[in-house]
């Protein structure tokens, strides 16, 4: 859905999505990492189930919700995309309790 | 600049507390601290800017023709924050602004409720100035909610902050000023479009032109011109778009509009959807600012004095969300809000502020030439705000579909908070931030009544989620120690 | 003004919560012409914003038989206003923490039975957390309340008025009483819009009574409030019935839709004449570390939204039901102390009763107004003793 241009050569930032390897850069916000993945859907809806994307990539919409390293309903587009970042897709109603060991 | 890297790193309490890092928010804070004003600045995103210039002095494009040369002017504006004394806190939630409580009374400063990487706290100021900017008007067309579907503003915002391109089959639809300069950026990096699917009803050019022939003065004009002459070189455009929907099972795999009344289909990866920017005002609302309705924007905007003062005492609104002028206008304002805060705070007097504030009421005055013609040129169709497709989503949080709103106002629902008890529409995680307008204006269409008269979501804080663990984690007063023994 | 142009009716109902509209309601199905007159919109204040527990656990003795009359209804309330009102029976449960408190549980339980109430129930520690999972294991055992449950308190009142509309009673929104007189054997009651007259008035204005009890020359001290609460996300299912503390201030409902309403009493600034009321978060983070100490689930749940109603209480914190004492024809519905949701129903309906016929069965004596006057009294006989 997006290419990254060639000159955007951050440094490469490695992170998991749903348990699979992939690779963001420097200055990536969460959902533009997954975006640069090729990743479309990153969450379900509670109410449907419905799959839904990132929309505004501004953190107006919570489309973009994920589970990050644990903690669940984070704004992937806020949030900045860190080395080793555990990030799940978010299936409907959160999971309430910090799976695998939050840290 | 002191940047705030960690809760415990704020102060207790501000002179003044700055809202966003846009052009109004930097703009406000640099003037702000030169007449010797204690400023921090909240701001949501890693980097200041906000979203016009957004990741401006970090942002991986090097060709400066792709984003041009108005996205670089804010390069001088971060810079002359980042030379400042102000406080900066970036990756940082506002999910409150209220009168803080001296023990059981209302007190006189503000209280900030603010969240940083996962902890809370509650932040004091005398001054508080809302710069949150404006978001994009809401597009609710079928199939708005499918993945593939994006605004374009988002896709600017991945282009300027990480260096994202398009790639696959794309298409832009809807009317105003960004969705052109998206295209011509979009054309300018290498994205190739499909199409852009223009839905400026035809109407507009003659209400624009005779309601502003100050626009041939303008200096949007030649920009404009220029930008629309590139855009329809280099790629499709189709107009008079008259209905959209955004088709596909998991995800978009295909666009059909209507244009004459003919039907067209294009297969799609990626739709990049928008209808104009709005102020974002779930702050202010929650707050408790007065907010009128504007009719030429068709949005709500807060009521503000010639010092962007609001109706609430102590809190001033600068930039897009007092109301939709552009990134430029938005830096004067700024500094005129922060002059009059300085004059609260006592740090100039009246006549030095008055004496400041004409060359920027003089800069305003040029730069609001002309806006009126696009504001009326861009007005979005009823078609588009108003969904008269019944399996519509419009409330994109609780799944709530426009059937269910018609019926709503049918079985009695008078006003969106009405609405709100009875189909959840506007309590999710966005509150209402992308179905609040198009509930009011289908509620004032059943009812053929005024969108003044219907008026917005009241909205609670926080105004954004915030966790329990993180309210409870929040320093305790003696009150409310005391709160707990009784 | 003059009497003429003025509307007239047989009671005039001043206040549109759940209390007046179910008043007026009731009059109406016996037969009296009603105006209902509230000064913003029907259910703005505390009817629409509050909790929406429908309990009879653990409320105060003397308004416990008009608590289970209205508990009756509330499970017919289809029946009577034509929609469910979001009506749940899950039972509410009172949680003790400690053995402490469960022993005073205990003791309440034998009042209760020696006066004859059955609606609560005493439950160990195995029952609590088979209704209640979630609940720290560390909680020795409660009290249930099987036919208590939840509902929705802006649907309802909205039911309320709708049907006492369509059944003939006239509802002014958006009109403040300024002046009550006596006029012959009638009331007169000026608004800032119009006039109108009747032999009787039920003052069911909720943290504004005092002043309509004022304009009588009947002053009460009535304190205005604002009970906050908070409204996280959706969370998974995880807990059925209403769940009250016993000792800290908190009660606790998860919805169908999973959002979970965490609300018990904490307070922000109510500011009556501005309609608005101001949240304390501190105090809120004392609502939160309740609820994390005794739902350790619920610590990563997001709050999206806090809120507080403005209502009257009390003193001694049950409400002002009953007969005025001053002036002949008028009644009061007033001072529910954050708890009236559940009575609104029943004391409609009571209240009906006493303005058509007079008299009621129902043991209300101990909720009359004239008993703020009589503890004035009997106070400064004691200091002069």
């Amino acid at each position: 859905m997006f290419r990254r241009l060639p000159e955007a050569t951050g440094a490469p930032i490695p992170f998991t999505f749903d348990g699979r390897e992939m690779v963001g850069r420097r200055g990536d916000t969460v959902a533009a990492a997954l975006l640069a993945a090729g990743i479309s859907v990153c969450r379900t809806m509670a109410v449907s189930g419905a799959p839904r994307g990132p929309y505004c990539m501004m953190g107006v919409c919570f489309d973009c919700l994920v589970t990050i390293d644990g903690a669940a309903n984070r704004q992937g587009c806020l949030v900045l995309l860190v080395e080793g970042m555990r990030i799940k897709t978010q299936a409907g109603a959160p999971q309430a309790q910090a799976e695998e060991g939050a840290t | 600049m002191k940047t705030i890297a960690a809760i415990e790193a704020f102060a207790d309490r501000y002179d003044l507390a700055i809202v966003g890092a846009g052009p109004a928010g930097l703009a406000a804070a640099s003037l702000a601290v030169a007449h010797g004003v204690d400023v921090v600045v909240l701001d949501e995103n890693a980097s200041p800017g906000g979203q016009i210039y957004r990741a401006v002095t970090s942002t991986p494009m090097t060709r400066r023709e792709i984003l041009g040369e108005d996205y670089w002017r804010g390069v001088e504006l971060v810079q002359e924050f980042s030379g400042s004394a102000s406080s900066y806190a970036p990756s940082t939630t506002v999910w409150n602004v209220a009168r803080g409580l001296d023990g059981d009374s209302l007190g006189r400063d503000f209280e900030i409720g603010v969240s940083l990487r996962g902890k809370a706290r509650l932040l004091r100021a005398k001054e508080v100035i809302l710069a949150t900017g404006a978001q994009e008007r809401p597009f609710p067309i079928p199939g708005w909610t499918l993945p593939g579907v994006m605004t374009a503003g988002a896709a600017q915002i991945a282009l300027k902050s990480s260096g994202l391109v398009p790639d696959g089959h794309l298409v832009l639809a809807g009317t105003g000023p960004l969705l052109y300069l998206v295209a011509a950026q979009l054309i300018e990096a290498g994205a190739s479009i499909r199409a852009l699917l223009d839905t400026t009803p035809r109407a507009n050019w003659m209400s624009a032109l005779t309601a502003t022939p100050g626009f041939l003065a303008s200096p949007y004009l030649a920009k404009g011109l220029a930008l629309l002459r590139m855009v329809h070189r280099r790629l499709d455009v189709v107009g008079g778009i008259t209905a959209l929907r955004a088709e596909g099972q998991k995800r978009l795999n295909r666009v059909a509009f209507e244009r004459a009344g003919r039907r067209t289909e294009l297969d799609c990866d990626l739709l990049l959807l928008h209808q104009g920017i709005v102020p974002s005002i779930n702050l202010s609302n929650a707050i408790g600012c007065a907010h009128d309705w504007d009719d030429v924007q068709l949005a709500f905007r807060p009521q503000v004095d010639a010092w962007f003062a609001s109706t609430v005492q102590g809190v001033a609104i600068a930039g897009d969300s007092a109301g939709i002028a552009g990134g430029e206008s938005a830096a004067a304002r700024g500094r005129i809000a922060a002059l009059g805060a300085a004059f609260r705070l006592e740090r100039i007097g009246a006549g030095q502020r008055d004496r400041d504030a004409a060359p920027l009421r003089a800069e305003l005055a040029l730069l609001a030439r002309g806006r009126r013609f696009l504001d009326v040129f861009h007005r979005p169709a009823k078609a588009f705000r108003v969904p008269s497709d019944d399996a519509t989503l419009v409330c994109r949080c609780e799944e709530v579909s426009a059937k269910t709103i018609r019926e709503t106002v049918m079985l009695g629902a008078c006003g969106p908070n009405q609405m709100k008890a009875f189909t959840r529409c506007g309590m999710g995680p966005c509150q209402g931030r992308l179905c609040g307008l198009t509930v009011t204006e289908m509620i004032t269409d059943a009812r053929a009544v005024s969108p003044a008269e219907v008026g917005y979501y009241r909205l609670r804080p926080p105004v954004k989620p915030v966790t329990l663990a993180e309210i409870a984690a929040l320093p305790q007063t003696a009150d409310a120690e005391k709160a707990v023994a009784r | 003004m003059s009497g003429a142009g003025a509307a007239t009716a047989d009671v005039i109902i001043i206040g549109g919560g759940i209390h007046g509209c179910s008043s007026a309601l009731h009059c109406r199905l016996r037969g009296l012409d009603v105006v209902l007159i509230e000064k913003d919109h029907v259910g703005r204040h505390a009817s629409g914003v509050n909790a929406g527990g429908v309990r009879q656990l653990a409320r105060d003795i003397a308004e416990i038989p008009l608590s289970v009359h209205s508990m009756d209804i509330w499970h017919r309330i289809e029946e009577l206003v034509d929609d469910d009102c979001g009506f749940t029976n899950e039972g509410q449960v009172l949680v003790a923490e400690t053995q402490a408190e469960l022993a005073l549980l205990k003791k309440r339980m034998r009042d209760l039975r020696a006066k004859g109430f059955t609606h609560e129930e005493l439950i160990d520690a195995a029952e609590l957390h088979r209704l209640v999972p979630a609940v720290a294991e560390s909680c020795p055992g409660g009290v249930v309340s099987r036919r208590d449950g939840a509902a929705i308190p802006f649907r309802a009142t909205q039911a309320f008025r709708r049907k006492a509309e369509a059944l003939g009673a006239v509802i002014r929104d958006g009109e403040r009483v300024m002046e009550i007189r006596r006029e012959g054997t009638s009331w007169a009651v000026f608004t800032d819009r119009a006039k109108y007259v009747a032999p009787k008035v039920i003052n069911a204005a909720g943290a504004w009574a005092d002043r309509i009890a004022a304009m009588l020359g009947e002053p009460v001290p009535l304190e205005v409030i604002a009970p906050m609460l908070m409204i996280t996300g959706r969370m998974p299912a995880f807990i059925k019935p209403v769940v009250i503390l016993r000792g800290r201030k908190l009660s606790f409902k998860q919805f169908d839709n999973g959002t979970v309403l965490i609300g018990g009493g904490h307070r922000g600034v109510p500011l009556r004449d501005e309609n608005i009321t101001v949240l304390d978060w501190a105090k809120l983070a004392v609502s939160a570390r309740t609820v994390a100490d005794v739902f350790p689930i619920m610590r990563t749940a997001h709050i999206l939204r806090a809120w507080a109603g403005i209502e009257a209480r009390m003193p001694d914190e049950i409400p002002v039901f009953g007969a005025s004492g001053t002036s002949e024809g008028v009644y009061h519905q007033f001072g529910f102390s954050a708890h009236g949701f559940q009575l609104g129903p029943g004391a409609g309906s009571v209240m009906s009763e006493l303005v058509a016929t007079g008299h009621t069965n129902m043991p209300i004596h101990a909720l009359r107004i004239e008993r703020f006057r009589e503890n004035a009294v009997a106070r400064s006989s004691e200091d002069m003793e």
